[in-house]
């Protein structure tokens, strides 16, 4: 059947199964392989995606139920070259190593930020719990979601003066 | 590679049209919630559905409202309005409390009150809440409404009232004075189904406890009402060695099964303690003696 799935801003119409699984149709579709495909049963994270700004398992989720939805993954992050500040924190925090969990990582904790600008170390914690990191042990990437969120709050400070 | 077998899916746009569905489609179809227990199955062939009916555009069955005497919850309530809800904080925080502890936030923003229910997995917290809490479900079909005891809806290990033609509509609690409740699990990290939970609430009158609800998650084939422990409380006043005596009955009537989470002498020690425990701060909520 045909369905048509807005991915970061842009409808993308396949004739699908239903039974295609919504990480595949965006990695196969559009070839956005930046999201990733790791454990198949909903437990690693590393096929996180936001739909209509939410995190969601991709490969817990029917393609074809995402018809009429918003889908944002972590291609639409940098912006004409510029990284997003999360993606500038997991760099000056060091907090990758394979960055096979990173994707995810990074959409976890852009919707987080967009909710929360200013999380807990406990918060942001709770917002990754869903996901697993295999290298890094996940100090590092607490931090990089501190650093974030402390520069994006320094910029909008800046803005404001 | 996991893939679900091939189905007919089409996405309900009212909910007379999933129920027309379910009724024309009989035994070969299934309702999709939020997906997080049904597709898991599908992936590993334990479900084949031929139709799939997707519920997830009927925000009419997504709302938890105050209604006077009881409050409502609609089947499509996704796990993070039950964790979010003011209103079940204050009337039932075993709500949130068993949420914090459900999945992780990311498959909370998907699962969903009905299909916590439907799944009848003993693993399963919510079904442990709503037991706990004397929630009824109301199920729809062609010939109206019925509505059913949490008892009555769990009829074995992954089965459940509903019946062909038929659809979960809403879970109804009734708001009683003198209240209080509390979720207690275990689990081997973040996110994790339980190794043993315990619902337990408790309505206070007088000093003594007028009535009691107890579920227990993962310490048998399906979720178990602790009704010998309720029996017990009523009608008696709190107390350390009577928590304690309903955490021996939970120990004694629950039948847990060795796997990977854990032996079956350990999983009946984490009922009796985790019963004593959840009863330990449902009543100290009813007495508005938290600490
Ligand atoms: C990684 C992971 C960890 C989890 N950990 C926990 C945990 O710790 N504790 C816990 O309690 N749960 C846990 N879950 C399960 C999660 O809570 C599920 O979301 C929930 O059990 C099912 O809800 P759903 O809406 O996704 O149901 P679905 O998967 O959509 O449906 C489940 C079943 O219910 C039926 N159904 C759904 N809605 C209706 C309806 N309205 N009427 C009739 N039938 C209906 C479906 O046909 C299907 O048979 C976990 C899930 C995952 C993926
Ligand atoms: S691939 Fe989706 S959670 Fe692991
Ligand atoms: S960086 Fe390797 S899994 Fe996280």
């Amino acid at each position: 059947m045909d369905v048509t799935i807005t991915i970061n801003g842009e409808p993308v119409t396949r004739d699908v199964e239903p039974r295609l699984l919504l990480v595949h149709f965006i990695r196969e579709t559009p070839g956005l392989t930046g999201t990733h495909w790791g454990c198949d049963t909903s437990n690693c994270g590393a096929c996180v995606v936001l739909m209509d700004g939410k995190p969601l398992k991709s490969c817990t989720t029917l393609a074809v139920m995402c018809e009429g939805h918003e889908i944002t993954t972590v291609e639409a992050l940098e912006v004409d070259g510029e990284l997003d500040p999360v993606q500038q924190g997991f760099h000056e925090k060091h907090a990758l190593q394979c960055g096979f969990c990173t994707p995810g990582m990074l959409m976890t904790s852009r919707a987080l930020l967009d909710e929360n600008p200013d999380p807990s170390d406990l918060e942001i914690r709770t917002a990754i719990s869903g996901q697993i990191c295999r290298c890094t042990g996940y100090q590092n990437i607490v931090a990089a979601v501190r650093w974030a969120a402390d520069h994006e709050a320094s910029t909008k400070q800046e803005a404001g003066a | 590679m996991q893939t679900p077998a091939p189905f007919e899916y089409e996405r309900a746009t009212s909910v007379e049209g999933a129920i027309a569905s379910l009724e024309r489609l009989g035994s070969d179809a299934r309702i999709i919630a939020g997906g997080h227990s049904l597709l898991p199955m599908m992936k590993l062939r334990l479900a084949n559905p031929e139709h799939l009916i997707d519920i997830n555009d009927l925000h009419e069955l997504s709302y938890i409202r105050d209604e006077g005497e009881e409050i409502a919850i609609g089947a499509l309530t996704r796990h993070v309005e039950l964790l979010d809800s003011a209103l079940l904080a204050e009337w039932f925080p075993v709500f949130r409390e068993a949420e914090q502890v459900i999945a992780d936030p990311v498959v909370r923003n998907r699962g969903t009150m009905g299909g916590s229910l439907c799944q009848a997995d003993a693993a399963e917290d919510l079904s442990a809440v709503a037991a706990a809490v004397k929630a009824k479900v109301v199920i729809r079909s062609t010939s109206g409404a019925r509505t059913i005891s949490m008892g009555e809806f769990h009829v074995g290990p992954y089965m459940t009232a509903v019946g062909e033609g038929e659809l979960v509509t809403e879970v109804r609690i009734p708001k009683r004075p003198g209240g209080g409740s509390a979720h207690e699990k275990v689990e081997r990290r973040a996110g994790d189904f339980a190794i043993a939970a315990v619902s337990a609430a408790v309505w206070i009158d007088g000093g003594t406890i007028a009535d009691a609800g107890i579920g227990l998650s993962a310490v048998g084939p399906i979720t178990i009402e602790l009704t010998r422990a309720e029996e017990l409380l009523r009608g008696r006043r709190p107390s350390e060695e009577l928590f304690a005596q309903a955490g021996a009955i939970a120990s004694e009537d629950c039948s847990p099964s060795a796997d990977g989470r854990g032996p079956a002498d350990y999983k009946r020690h984490l009922a009796g303690a985790l019963t004593k425990r959840a009863l330990r701060r449902a009543t100290a909520r009813a007495l508005h003696q938290e600490a």
